[in-house]
């Protein structure tokens, strides 16, 4: 190869190279851009409320007074609101998927099941607000209760479930399947000592991330009509007499985070914005805690699975 | 025209056994259809015989993993492939491609070990008791124990693994997730063993002594292997079948196949002028 061919290809080379120093710019912008934004809001809502996190904020109700006001009841509502989600959307998606994945024939009916659920993810929440202010309020007699909210944001993360679930089930690579059908197992106990024991770290992250979006929706809340300014706790669910459990609870009046934030920036008064910032923060925090649990759990899950 | 394997066998007495040899399965008139329509397995007539190891050889897509898998009625678990002809498995005559014939009684009396060793993602003493735990075997821990060192040491990894079984199975090196396979599929005391290509993945001394195996193998159990490899098959089989198309070109003893095919089409193959 003589040398003008060499240099050609040199110049050749660094003009590619221009596009991709141009790009990894572009790239950079973009990201701290983004990055950036996020980080500002959140200290702008921890300078704002910083002052009033403390153990009197989470101990306290609300209060006409705004240095004596705090999110008890929002938090206990919030704990709990989730807990029905979790115990309803969990079994319903999970079955729901395993049913979809491994069980289902292969025909246009499923297909166009799939394909709907996938869409269902994307309908706005108010509009599962609505259906269940229909459905779980009045028809079925609920009343604006933590049942209500619970099951009205089950469905909001049902789709989302199922999605998740699909998604970590299939990645279970058919050969461990014949492995198992090989030996002479049935389909259930495929799935239930390999499918499902090896996708729980994906389906639990699905569930996770479903619920950090529950976490914060407050449309659909305020359209079952949950209160804005509760006062008292629900009834226990433990009792000192028999039967001992009580699921009074699920019928109570309730308010959650997002809604009590709402309450206390519709405020006229300054210092009640300091505690929707503080109870913004709050929200964040769990946000990220709950999203950092389901890295931990898809972390500990896939380490022992290599495929 | 296709040779009549009963001829074969019936002439042919085992080295070391004076008795005839006796027949485990009997393939009769199979063709098979995957689901979209494609005909991949013509006519075959086979027969197994006891206590031997068969080789399936034939270029790639020729159908020897398609018939292979027919024995545990593996094509069942995807929809619409469809099977004609039988399958008769002996002594008890049973047809098990019946459609009377549950596919988990066929899988719980053959047992396959795949391609790629695919072993579970569980510990190397759940991966061998995994066929037990199926059939309902969890209490009396003492009796499963014994049953998977068996199975351990008839895959010739007892010794590699018995102070650590219940380490992970994916820490095990390549060939021996193989014979983990194998021990897994042996636990179940199979009357019939499927090899599909078991040392395609493997390096050459992870293969001989995958192939070994299946020389000892054959005492307990009656062996059909489909390998790539025809070096492979003359070293491990008794008996060969060459597969083209679909279709069963020859089949025979192994040393007649190899040194004297009587078909053009066997004799181009095993002289490596295609596939």
């Amino acid at each position: 190869m003589d040398d003008t061919k060499v240099s050609e290809i040199r110049q050749m080379i660094i003009r590619h190279k221009r596009w991709d120093r141009l790009f990894a710019l572009l790239g950079l912008c973009a990201m701290i851009l983004g990055v950036l934004t996020l980080t500002v809001l959140f200290a702008d809502l921890l300078i704002d409320g910083a002052h009033r996190i403390g153990v009197d904020f989470f101990t306290s109700f609300p209060s006409r007074k705004p240095e004596s006001a705090g999110i008890l009841s929002a938090f206990v509502g919030t704990c709990l609101v989730m807990l029905v989600t979790v115990v309803t959307a969990v079994p319903l998606g999970v079955a729901a998927a395993v049913y979809l994945e491994e069980y289902a024939p292969r025909n246009w009916m499923t297909d166009l099941i799939e394909i709907n659920v996938s869409n269902l993810a994307g309908v706005p929440s108010i509009i599962y607000g609505l259906l269940a202010l229909g459905l779980f309020v009045y028809a079925l007699d609920f009343g604006q209760s933590i049942l209500s909210a619970g099951l009205t944001l089950a469905l909001l993360i049902l789709p989302m479930v199922i999605v998740a679930t699909r998604e970590s089930i299939r990645a279970v690579p058919g050969s461990i399947r014949e492995a198992a059908y090989a030996v002479g197992a049935t389909k259930w106990q495929t799935v239930s000592s390999h499918v499902l024991p090896y996708s729980t770290g994906g389906i639990l992250t699905g569930v996770i991330i479903g619920l950090a979006r529950a976490i914060g929706e407050t449309a659909p809340i305020i359209t079952i009509g949950a209160l804005t300014f509760i006062a008292f706790l629900p009834p226990a669910p433990i009792m000192a007499e028999a039967p001992f459990i009580s699921f009074e609870w699920l019928f109570a009046p309730f308010t959650v985070m997002p809604i009590q934030m709402f309450n206390w920036l519709s405020r006229p008064e300054e210092a009640f914005q300091s505690n929707a910032a503080a109870a913004g923060v709050i929200l964040i925090a769990m946000t990220l805690a709950m999203n950092a649990l389901a890295i931990w759990l898809r972390y500990r899950y896939r380490k022992r699975i290599k495929w | 025209m296709l040779n009549i394997p009963k001829a074969n066998l019936s002439t042919r007495n085992s080295g070391s056994s004076p008795e005839p040899t006796h027949l485990k399965a009997e393939v009769q008139q199979l063709n098979f259809y995957y689901s979209n329509g494609f005909h991949a397995l013509k006519n075959i007539n086979l027969a197994l015989a006891e206590h031997q190891a068969t080789a399936l050889i034939g270029p790639s897509g020729c159908g020897k993993s398609t018939f292979l898998r027919c024995f545990n009625r593996m094509h069942d678990l995807y929809p619409n492939n469809r099977y004609q002809g039988k399958i008769i498995m002996h002594p008890d005559n049973t047809d098990i491609l019946g459609p009377k014939v549950d596919p988990i009684e066929v899988r719980m009396r053959i047992s396959m070990v795949f391609q790629k060793p695919n072993p579970f993602p569980k510990s190397i003493y759940e991966n061998v008791a995994y066929g037990l735990r199926v059939r309902g075997v969890v209490k009396g821990r003492g009796n499963v124990d014994d049953k998977i060192e068996e199975a351990l040491r008839g895959a010739a990894l007892w010794d590699e693994v018995k102070d650590r079984l219940h380490d992970l199975a994916f820490n095990l090196s390549g060939g021996q997730q193989q014979r983990l396979c194998i021990a897994r599929a042996l636990a179940t005391d199979p009357e019939i063993l499927l090899f599909d290509e078991p040392t395609s993945a493997l390096d050459p001394i992870a293969t001989a002594s995958i192939e070994e195996l299946i020389h000892e193998l054959k005492e307990k159990v009656t062996i059909l292997i489909v390998t790539h490899n025809m070096q492979q098959a003359a070293r491990v089989s008794d008996y060969t079948a060459f597969m083209h198309l679909g279709e069963l070109v020859e089949f025979g003893d192994t040393d007649q196949i190899f040194t004297n095919p009587r078909q053009k089409r066997t004799e181009d193959y095993i002289t490596g002028r295609y596939g």
